[in-house]
């Protein structure tokens, strides 16, 4: 599974507008989910505490993460588990291909975790001779159809069970008469074919959704129970964590647990939260092994106004409130992190060379729904704006259109006299355009307008003609 | 009470009657309101499109204009330029490690208004004697919703004009896919954005759609004229302008 695809946001997402079946589904889902987050929201009356108390907490964790990530190594092997660091995708899945070889394991079961999506996994072991089956539902679903998650939470969200029903009827060899399309029935054939796994294979692997420096506690927070089972049967468990969800203290949990279902699937809790610290004789796994992963972390931390985005606690509420994920779906963010936060996060951990990183920050009307849901306040639209600065830094040295035309304006901008004689000209340029005081179609790239809007003609008299007819000279 | 008015360029050039709606407005709830001529643009698009070089001098040249006038408030009929000003003035200044700039940055957002917001919570008004005896509904511009947190002050102004029959939009709050570059660098999405949008207020059997922000209107307003619906869009000034007897 890669973690991108170096299609631009702008060229994908024309591709997926085309998929009305896509919209619908989009449509359906993003509207049903936001609905119910506003209930549980409004049942709390200190949600707006909370959400100042989350940023906090991971304000003040960003800032010691150098030596809360030493504590958390400290805690966790006190505890009896080992801690392993990977400063890119590569270490990373080296250290855990080696791991599950030491074991002689064919297989392995995961626990739905996005981290190790990133750094692609699941490939890496298949390489080395492991097969890695996702055990959550709508993961087991994008592997079977060897596909990619669009959603953070909800990565199957781009398909109906119609079509989960064909899957399932092709991946499991049923019989069509054997299968209807019954959510029920289409979870008892996963479950079935899931039991046997958890009881059979040696070697779990996990991410975290949160681990405490304090005691060396990971916790992974899930819906289906097929997670704990993952944290349970099996004799090794594996756990990657990118660094920036360590937290100081377990009393942290307290704020994070609340805002964190709330946010996400919009529930006052969820159904299973699983709490782990180090090994226990005979009581779970015997081996625990904690992988530390930078991958480009600390680069993002170091940059003073995008290092917001590593607060995330990866709930989903922003993209399920954007207007432009909800057109235009995950898989045009090209990159396992769609969304808003996937637009902030993605450019910053790879860098903006490619096409690809640099149309993401661009991604965004900035309408700003994101910064309003985020339950530890990361303010996406300003990142945005600010990388969208870091891009245009990035593109300097060859020429561009835009480029000539925004700074040419801004030295119009810089003087009222040139100003005054910009508005005269357009209104003198715009003639052959405009028709019954409008304009319905314009060349180059502003045809992006006019292909669906029209716009209005420059009027004979500005605003400042008028002042300066009716007001005299200010 | 004495106030300077920033038109905004996009209202100099494209709608002026926005601008001459505004001054009638207040000059009728009894504002003395100076125009400052060296004024332009306040830099937010080329802000949004990455060009933070430029906008700092925009900024700067804003901050030169409007801290020669004696005016205690700074009125702006657009939500988004004033968020520009109170929220992004003091954040580029901040970036540019300029913090001379950014003590003058803040000065000047503090005292600038966006003019629904200046009318119900300074001038302490809602109801502003106008007449606009149309079906009228309100879309409630992103900036001016979410970065002012403008509230019902729009509503509670158009509440109060006689004749005006204001319809209720569903999703109200969602964004109409304008964004500036946006819709000329994403069509695709803002045009799906806008096209939701535009069903909503066709649903309303609204005539006209108003709002605070003529750049969002120049963008329903621009489907809308395209789909030959037959509802127009009109600022917030122009209807709280207008009043019995004078059309």
């Amino acid at each position: 599974m890669p973690f991108l695809n170096p299609t631009t946001y702008q060229k994908a997402a024309k591709t997926a507008l085309e998929n009305p079946q896509l919209r619908r589904n989009l449509g359906k889902a993003t509207t049903a989910i936001r609905e119910k987050r506003l209930r549980v929201v409004a049942e709390l009356p200190d949600w707006q505490q909370l959400r100042d108390a989350g940023a906090a907490i991971k304000t003040n964790a960003m800032q010691r993460l150098p030596e809360l990530l030493l504590q958390l190594e400290e805690s966790v092997q006190k505890a009896g588990g080992k801690v392993h660091w990977a400063s890119d995708a590569v270490e990373a899945n080296q250290i855990v291909s080696s791991i599950v070889k030491s074991h002689n394991a064919k297989e392995v079961i995961k626990i739905k975790s996005i981290t190790t999506d990133e750094i692609g996994l699941n490939d890496a072991l298949l390489e080395s001779g492991v097969v890695a089956i996702e055990t959550d539902l709508a993961e087991l679903i994008v592997q079977l159809a060897h596909d990619h998650p669009s959603h953070i939470l909800v990565p199957a969200i781009h398909k109906n069970r119609s079509e989960i029903r064909e899957l399932f009827l092709k991946s499991f060899n049923i019989k069509p008469e054997d299968l209807t399309d019954e959510p029920r029935a289409l979870a008892e054939v996963a479950r079935r074919y899931l039991r046997q796994k958890f009881l059979t294979v040696p070697v779990a692997i996990s991410g975290a959704n949160f681990a405490i420096a304090e005691t060396g506690t990971v916790s992974v927070v899930e819906s289906e129970g097929n997670g704990r089972m993952c944290l349970t049967l099996p004799k090794v468990l594996i756990s990657i964590m990118g660094i920036e969800k360590v937290l100081p203290e377990l009393r942290d949990l307290e704020v994070m647990l609340q805002l964190l279902p709330r946010s996400s699937t919009a529930e006052r809790m969820n159904p299973y939260t699983s709490l782990w610290t180090g090994v226990h004789a005979d009581d779970g796994p015997q081996e625990f092994h904690l992988v530390l992963l930078d991958n480009g972390r600390t680069k993002v931390l170091g940059d003073e106004v995008g290092r917001q985005a590593l607060h995330c606690i990866r709930c989903s509420a922003c993209l399920n409130v954007c207007p432009v994920y909800e057109r235009a779906g995950g898989h045009a963010y090209g990159s396992v992190y769609p969304g808003p936060i996937g637009a902030i996060l993605t450019p910053q951990l790879i860098g903006l060379e490619t096409a690809h990183a640099q149309s993401l920050p661009f991604a965004s009307s900035l309408c700003g729904a994101c910064y309003e849901v985020c339950p530890v306040k990361i303010n996406i639209p300003e990142i945005l704006v600010y990388l969208r600065g870091e891009v245009v830094k990035e593109k300097t040295g060859f020429f561009n259109l835009e480029g000539a035309a925004l700074k040419s304006m801004a030295w119009v901008f810089m003087d009222a006299k040139r100003y005054e004689l910009a508005q005269q000209a357009a209104r003198v340029g715009q003639i052959p355009f405009a028709k019954n005081n409008k304009i319905s179609s314009l060349a180059g790239f502003m045809t992006g307008w006019t292909n669906s809007r029209d716009l209005p003609s420059v009027p004979k008299q500005s605003f400042r003609d008028w002042w300066r007819e009716n007001k005299g000279k200010s | 009470m004495k106030i300077s008015l920033f038109v905004t360029c996009l209202n100099d050039t494209l709608y002026p009657q926005t601008g001459i709606a505004t001054v009638t407005l207040l000059e009728r709830l009894g504002c003395e309101i100076s125009f400052p001529f060296e004024q332009t643009c306040c830099g937010q698009m080329h802000l949004n499109s990455g060009y933070q070089t430029e906008t700092l001098e925009l900024v700067r040249r804003f901050l030169d204009v409007f801290e020669k006038e004696d005016a205690e408030y700074i009125v702006s009929p657009s939500g988004s330029c004033v968020a520009m000003i109170r929220e992004y003035f003091p954040k580029v200044c901040e970036w540019a490690h300029d913090t001379a700039l950014e003590t003058r940055a803040k000065v000047i957002a503090s005292k600038t208004l966006e003019l629904s917001e200046f009318i119900v919570n300074i001038l302490k008004l809602e109801d502003v004697g106008a007449y606009y005896p149309h079906r009228v509904t309100y879309h409630s511009s992103c900036h001016g919703l979410r970065t002012l947190g403008l509230g019902d002050a729009p509503y509670k102004l158009l509440k109060n004009v006689r004749g005006l029959e204001l319809m209720p939009l569903e999703n109200s709050e969602s964004c109409c896919g304008f964004g500036g570059t946006f819709a000329i660098k994403n069509p695709e999405t803002s045009t799906a954005m806008l096209s939701d949008k535009m069903r909503c207020i066709l649903n309303t059997k609204a005539n006209t759609c108003t709002g605070g922000d003529n750049s969002c209107l120049m963008h329903i307003g621009g489907g809308l004229s395209r789909m030959n619906t037959g509802v127009r869009t009109v600022h917030l000034a122009e209807i709280l302008a207008q009043t019995e007897g004078r059309a």
